[in-house]
C-alpha cells in the first residue's frame, strides 16, 4: 500500500489541476462551443440548431465593426509597438549613462491596469479640457484634437493607449534580446569597419528572429483580448464605433442577454488565438522535446 | 554589445558629438511621452475643479489641495454607493492575496512534477495546460457564470479567488516548470535513493532553491490579479466588486458635476499597489513579464 502511493503521489497531486483544467478550459470551450449552435437567448437551450447563431453573427453591423476594428486596432497596435520598442531598444542598447532610470520610465505603464490606463488617456484626451484645450490655450486657437469623440477615429486613441501602455514591455524584449547576440561576432564585424547599421540589419536583427516572433505572439493576444481599456477609455462608443470582439461578447452576455450571439462571438474570437497561438506553441514544444 | 558610438574610421569627433546629443535628445523625448500621463494624473488629482476648468492640461497647480484624495477614497460615488474606493481596494486585497498564495503553490507542486517526476501524459498535461493560459476568457466567462452559482459562490469574494487561482495555474505551472527542469535530475533520484519520498524532496529541497521564482511568480499573478477588471465585473455584485470596477464606475458614472480631480486621485490609489512592486522589485517584474516569451 505504502510503496503504491509512493509511486502514485506524483500523479494524484496532478490530478486535481489535470481535472480542473479539462473541466475549466475544455468543458467550458465545448459549453459555449454547443451553446453557440442553439437558439439560446436569456437562457441557455441546448437544442443544436446549426450556425444560425454564426448567421446572425456575421450578418450584424455592429459585429462588423466590432471584427474591422480588431483588424485595425490590432495591425496597428502590434505593428507600431514592435517598432517603437525595437527603436528604443536600440537608443538604450547606446551605452547610455542613464539607461537604468529610462528603462524604469519606458516600462512602467505596464504596471498599470488597462483601467487606470484609460482612465488616464480619456482625461487627457478629453476635447474640452485636455490636450485640445491646453494647445488652444497656448495661442492655437484652431488645434483641434477630438478623436476621443468622433467615431471615424476614436478607434485611433484606443491603439495610442495601448501603445503606450504595452511598448515598454517589447522594448524589455528586444532589450534582453540584443544583450543576447554574441558579442564576438560583432566586435569582429566592427574591427572590419562594417558600419554599425549595417550590423544591425545583416548580424544582430537577423539573430533576433525568435524574439519578433514571441513578442508578435504576445502583443496579437493582448489585441484579442483587450477589454478593460476600451471599456474604459471609450466605453466602446461613439454608439458602437470603438466596439471590439471582446466588448461585443460582453454586451451579448451581460447586458442585451443574448447568450448565442455571445457565446458565438467568443468562439470566434478563440478561433482567431488558436489560429495564431497553436503553431506557435507546438513548434516551441516540439524544440523543446527534441 | 551593439555600439553605435564608435567612431567609424573617417568621421570626425564633431559628427560623434551631434549624434550623442540627437541620441539622448530622443531617449528624453520618448521619457516625456511615458511620463505624462503620470505627471497629468498627479497634477490634476491636487488641483481644485475651478482651476482644472480654467487652467490647462500640464500647468502645475496655484494651489496645493489634497480634498480630491480624500473625496476618492472615502467620498466618492460608485453608482449609488458613496464610500469611495476604500472598501474596494480592500476587496482587491482580500481577493488578491488568498488567489496569489494559493495558485502560486499549485503551480510550484504542478511544475515539480512535470519537471522531476517525469510519467506517461506529464508532457501532455503541460501541454493542456499550457494552451489554457491563452484561451481569451470571453470563451469561458458564460458557464463560469453558471457553475459559480451551482457551487453557491456567484458574486462573492471566494468566487473571484476561485476563479483567478483556476485560471491562474497555467502560468505559474509554466514559472516553475521551466524553473525546476534546469535543477539536475540526479539531485532527486539520489535523494530517492536516500530514502526521501516525494513531499519531502519537494520540501527540503525544492522549495529553498526557489525563491526566485517564487518572487516572479508572485509579482507575475499579483499584477495580473489585482489589475484584473474582466473577471471583476463578470462575477462580482455591489460590495464584493474589485478597485478596478469601482474605478470605472466612479469614472464612467454620469450623474453630478464631474470631478476629474477624484477621477485622478482614485486611479492613483487603483494604481499603487502593483507601481509600489513595480519600483521596488522592478528586476523581478521584468523577469516575470519576459518569462516564457524569450526562450532559454
Amino acid at each position: 500500500m505504502l510503496k503504491w502511493l509512493e509511486t502514485h503521489t506524483p500523479k494524484m497531486v496532478l490530478a486535481p489541476s489535470f481535472i480542473a483544467v479539462l473541466i475549466f478550459v475544455y468543458g467550458f470551450i465545448a459549453w459555449t462551443g454547443w451553446v453557440s449552435l442553439t437558439r439560446s437567448r436569456l437562457l441557455p437551450k441546448y437544442e443544436i440548431d446549426g450556425l444560425i447563431q454564426y448567421d446572425r453573427l456575421f450578418a450584424s453591423p455592429r459585429w462588423d465593426t466590432a471584427f474591422g476594428n480588431l483588424f485595425i486596432f490590432g495591425a496597428l497596435f502590434i505593428v507600431i509597438a514592435m517598432v517603437l520598442g525595437l527603436v528604443l531598444a536600440i537608443l538604450l542598447d547606446q551605452n547610455i549613462r542613464t539607461e537604468g532610470a529610462l528603462r524604469t520610465i519606458y516600462l512602467y505603464p505596464m504596471a498599470l491596469s488597462m483601467i487606470v490606463t484609460g482612465t488616464a488617456w480619456k482625461w487627457i484626451l478629453n476635447p474640452g479640457l485636455g490636450l485640445e484645450a491646453t494647445v488652444q490655450g497656448w495661442g492655437f486657437e484652431t488645434f483641434s484634437f477630438d478623436w476621443l469623440v468622433d467615431p471615424d477615429m476614436a478607434i485611433y486613441t484606443v491603439v495610442i493607449a495601448a501603445i503606450w501602455q504595452s511598448s515598454g514591455f517589447v522594448m524589455a524584449l528586444f532589450l534582453a534580446g540584443l544583450r543576447s547576440v554574441d558579442t564576438e561576432i560583432i566586435r569582429a564585424a566592427q574591427v572590419d569597419g562594417i558600419p554599425t547599421w549595417r550590423v544591425y540589419t545583416a548580424i544582430i536583427l537577423p539573430s533576433m528572429a525568435p524574439i519578433f516572433l514571441s513578442a508578435f505572439i504576445v502583443l496579437s493576444h493582448l489585441a484579442i483580448k483587450s477589454f478593460d481599456l476600451v471599456i474604459a477609455l471609450t466605453g466602446g462608443g461613439p454608439g458602437y464605433a470603438t466596439d471590439l470582439p471582446a466588448t461585443y461578447m460582453y454586451a451579448m452576455a451581460f447586458s442585451r442577454g443574448d447568450l448565442g450571439q455571445a457565446a458565438s462571438s467568443a468562439m470566434v474570437m478563440m478561433l482567431v488565438v488558436f489560429a495564431i497561438v497553436v503553431p506557435y506553441l507546438y513548434s516551441e514544444l516540439r524544440s523543446k522535446d527534441g | 554589445m551593439a555600439d553605435i558610438s564608435t567612431p567609424a574610421p573617417r568621421s570626425g569627433t564633431g559628427a560623434r558629438i551631434a549624434l550623442r546629443w540627437t541620441l539622448y535628445l530622443l531617449l528624453c523625448l520618448f521619457a516625456l511621452f511615458y511620463l505624462m500621463p503620470l505627471f497629468v494624473m498627479i497634477t490634476t488629482s491636487i488641483k481644485s475643479l475651478d482651476e482644472i476648468r480654467t487652467g490647462d492640461l500640464i500647468a502645475l497647480p496655484r494651489e496645493v489641495t489634497f480634498d480630491a484624495w480624500r473625496t476618492a477614497w472615502s467620498g466618492a460615488c460608485t453608482g449609488i454607493q458613496c464610500e469611495g474606493v476604500r472598501p474596494f481596494f480592500w476587496n482587491s486585497v482580500l481577493i488578491a492575496i488568498p488567489a496569489v498564495a494559493i495558485s502560486t503553490l499549485i503551480g510550484a507542486l504542478n511544475g515539480y512534477v512535470v519537471a522531476q517526476w517525469r510519467f506517461r501524459g506529464a508532457n501532455l498535461f503541460f501541454s493542456l495546460m499550457l494552451f489554457g493560459c491563452f484561451i481569451p476568457f470571453q470563451v469561458v466567462l458564460l458557464p463560469m457564470a453558471r457553475v459559480l452559482g451551482i457551487m453557491g459562490i456567484a458574486g462573492t469574494i471566494p468566487g473571484l479567488i476561485f476563479v483567478h487561482v483556476i485560471y491562474g495555474l497555467g502560468f505559474t505551472t509554466l514559472f516553475f516548470r521551466n524553473y525546476y527542469v534546469t535543477i539536475p535530475a540526479e539531485l532527486t533520484r539520489a535523494a530517492k535513493v536516500d530514502g526521501a519520498g516525494f513531499f519531502r524532496i519537494f520540501w527540503s529541497i525544492f522549495l529553498p532553491l526557489s525563491l526566485p521564482i517564487i518572487v516572479v511568480t508572485v509579482i507575475w499573478q499579483f499584477t495580473q490579479i489585482w489589475n484584473d477588471f474582466l473577471f471583476g465585473v463578470s462575477f462580482s455584485q455591489a460590495g464584493t466588486q474589485p478597485v478596478t470596477v469601482a474605478l470605472n464606475n466612479i469614472v464612467n458614472s454620469t450623474t453630478g458635476v464631474k470631478e476629474y480631480n477624484v477621477d485622478m486621485a482614485a486611479a492613483i490609489i487603483a494604481a499603487l499597489p502593483t507601481l509600489l512592486v513595480y519600483v521596488v522589485a522592478g528586476k523581478y517584474f521584468v523577469r516575470g513579464l519576459t518569462a516564457g516569451s524569450v526562450k532559454g
